[in-house]
């Protein structure tokens, strides 16, 4: 009787496991299929529009395209020379602002954070209190001020309304807070004092190059939400030389897209969308790589 | 800091600096003098001094004090923040009680003259305003149910040791991409993907079907909205409910295990309890973006607002408020309101996140999780190799 239970008990425990496994294979293999379902649903739109973006307009209203055309060359050509959408402008419009803006926000919201994490004075706390407060109120509310502000102040139609609100922007700030807490010893900025640095001197010397793979990864974010940027500088900018590329799209959906050149559309959003995408896909490689490099350091 | 300064001869190692900088913070704290009253008392010490001519005891002033320097940098931030945020916002507040509109097409302005609450009766009472926030609310509501049972899903999955799935980092790559592409170059790609002669109604006409008016059906315009929005979010809580997940002691889910509990009720006797507040956070920080809802919207509809207004949001509203009607008393009053429900909004993640620290430490942890994703959709590896598994 010991010999048959002793025979009897492994298998049952041998059935239990390769059941287990059978039905970890079952799930795996449902997981795989969602997520490939999910992927291909998320990259469709992607392709569409590389592969109309190369076709001709007449082309596209045929039929539909499973692969890529030989029109993306005469596309792009015709969509720069188009007179009716001031594109070459658009694009350096949108480059300058987020870049000037980009490089802004990170500069000062690592200033603030740096502020409030060194310095101990009175207030302190209230004021990080107050910005992590002010970070959950939608810009869209205190819209109509800024438009009444800038017809006001003559501003509107300036791209500096756009630009200097990049100073104050406390989700930025409060990811640099984050960073400087995890990564900033005081024992640094003790002995640069003692060696004479000025207190500007030790954040630009010492704190901005240990943070700077928070810069570089907010700095993307910066770049891609000012790139993206539609509400606010579709109330402030009018004149046409000014636009940026959302208002360039906006411009377009209005004035009923059904007798434009859809190829010359395709290949707008193409420039609107596959730049920030191929930076994603790029550019993360070297900020992640600066991120776990300085980790080790700090 | 200013304490810290009694301490200058060098200590011989790192611990000492370190014991020195706890002892400074401490003593600050409990250190009763001139430099901790506030503004008031200060003054009060003042006039005391001028009258008796007792000195305040400024012991800590007479060090090399370097918190002003703590002042002087956050000056950029805030005169930028009172010029272009809080003035405008305080100018909105005060012209929502005012009468203050241009008529005639522009031409003759009328007002600014105060009324009162009469704005926010008008704006409360009208049909329309309902009917946008409604419209607002069901396109979210649309786009969040299938995000938060995707994510969920997904989440669990990501986090999950023993799929050892291979491709997360593809799979996460891919997920988080719509995020980042401009919202109103979406909305315009799907106006053209669902046009009458579009793509879509391409295929299914090679399916021998008859094509969709996409355009004219209420449901459909909805439904496109909330499809984009899903799609450019489903990622981003993906990666708030992992860190949520990934924030969990994971010896809870090895006894869970270890006392032979299913995976199902793992999830609803742990993990979802657990993650209750981040799912209260996601679910808050969602609705508060809903109601932002904007570009999309706007230039899928061509800012008419879809067929019958059925896609117009509060957000298309106010803007067209602003710019075209140019009634600055009623944009006000929506605007102050939609600043008083995000603030409720935002309040109650703080009460749910008790202690307040929590909501901290969940956006750090959020952005750990992104750094996390990020890293993984470049190096394609199993998921699970960083060690935050339940194993």
């Amino acid at each position: 009787m010991s010999k048959a239970q002793a025979v009897k008990l492994p298998t049952v425990k041998e059935k239990k496991l390769k059941n287990e496994k059978v039905s970890l294979a079952v799930h795996r293999t449902v997981v795989y299929i969602i997520l490939i379902l999910l992927t291909i649903v998320c990259l469709f739109p992607f392709y569409i529009l590389l592969v109309n973006c190369s076709h001709s307009s007449p082309d596209i209203m045929k039929g539909f395209h499973w692969w890529f055309g030989t029109y993306f060359a005469t596309n792009w050509r015709n969509l720069f020379a188009n007179q009716n959408i001031p594109l070459l402008r658009g694009v350096l419009n949108s480059i300058l602002i987020a870049l000037v803006n980009a490089t802004l926000t990170v500069y000062f919201s690592a200033l603030t954070a740096f502020a409030t994490h060194i310095y101990r004075f009175k207030g302190r706390k209230i004021i990080e209190t107050f910005i992590l407060a002010i970070m959950m109120i939608p810009t869209q509310v205190a819209a109509m001020g800024l438009v009444m502000f800038c017809i006001e102040h003559n501003l509107t139609d300036n791209y500096m309304i756009l630009i200097l609100p990049a100073i104050a922007s406390p989700v930025t700030y409060f990811y640099m807070k984050q960073y400087l807490e995890s990564v900033l010893p005081m024992e640094v900025i003790e002995a640069a004092r003692v060696d004479g640095t000025s207190e500007l001197g030790i954040f630009h010397k010492i704190v901005l190059p240990i943070i700077k793979p928070a810069l570089a990864v907010q700095f993307i974010f910066a770049y891609v939400g000012n790139w993206n940027n539609y509400f606010t500088p579709s109330m402030l900018i009018n004149d046409r030389e000014l636009k940026t590329i959302p208002l360039i799209i906006a411009q377009l959906s209005a004035s009923s897209p059904d007798t434009f050149d859809k190829g010359q559309i395709y290949m707008l959003l193409t420039i609107a969308v596959i730049p920030v995408v191929i930076v994603y896909l790029i550019f993360s490689r070297a900020i992640i790589k600066n991120l776990t490099s300085g980790a080790v350091k700090g | 800091m200013e304490n810290q300064e009694k301490n200058m001869t060098p200590p011989e190692n790192n611990e000492n600096i370190k014991d020195v900088l706890v002892e400074g913070l401490e003593e600050e704290q409990v250190d009763d003098n001139f430099a901790n009253l506030n503004w008031f008392g200060q003054m009060l010490w003042k006039v005391k001094e001028k009258f008796t001519g007792v000195k305040a005891n400024k012991k800590r002033h007479k060090m090399v004090s370097y918190g002003k320097y703590g002042y002087i940098f956050l000056i950029p931030f805030f005169v930028i923040f009172a010029v272009f945020s809080f003035y405008p916002l305080i100018q909105t507040i005060v012209f929502s009680f005012t009468e203050y509109y241009y008529g005639q097409g522009g031409l003759i302005q009328v007002g600014p003259n105060p009324n009162g609450f009469a704005n926010y009766a008008e704006v409360l009472s009208d049909s329309y305003t309902w009917k946008y926030f409604g419209n607002t609310m069901l396109i979210w509501i649309c786009g969040f149910i299938p995000q938060i049972i995707i994510s969920l899903l997904l989440a669990i999955w990501f986090t999950d040791a023993r799929l050892k799935l291979k491709m997360g980092g593809f799979f996460k790559a891919v997920m988080y991409m719509p995020n980042l592409v401009m919202a109103s170059a979406f909305g315009m790609l799907f106006l053209m993907l669902f046009s009458l002669t579009g793509p879509v109604n391409q295929i299914l006409g090679s399916l021998g079907l008859s094509p969709i008016k996409f355009a004219e059906s209420a449901g459909w315009t909805r439904g496109i909205i909330a499809f984009i929005n899903w799609l450019m979010w489903f990622g981003n809580t993906t990666i708030l409910l992992m860190s949520g997940i990934m924030g969990i002691d994971e010896s809870i889910f090895e006894s869970a295990r270890l006392d032979g509990s299913s995976g199902t009720k793992t999830f609803w006797h742990i993990t979802f309890p657990l993650l209750l507040p981040i799912f209260v956070y996601v679910l808050i920080t969602s609705l508060i973006g809903g109601i932002q809802l904007f570009d999309v919207a706007q230039i899928y509809t061509a800012s008419k607002g879809g067929p019958d207004q059925s896609a117009m949001t509060i957000m298309m509203y106010l803007y067209s408020l602003i710019t075209s009607s140019k009634n600055y008393g009623v944009a006000g009053a929506v605007s102050v309101l939609l600043f008083l429900l995000t603030g409720v909004l935002s309040i109650i993640i703080f009460k749910v996140m008790i202690p307040t620290n929590n909501v901290i430490k969940q956006e750090a942890r959020a952005r750990k999780a992104r750094m996390r994703w990020l890293k993984d959709a470049q190096v394609s590896e199993p998921i699970n190799e960083g060690g935050n598994n339940h194993e």
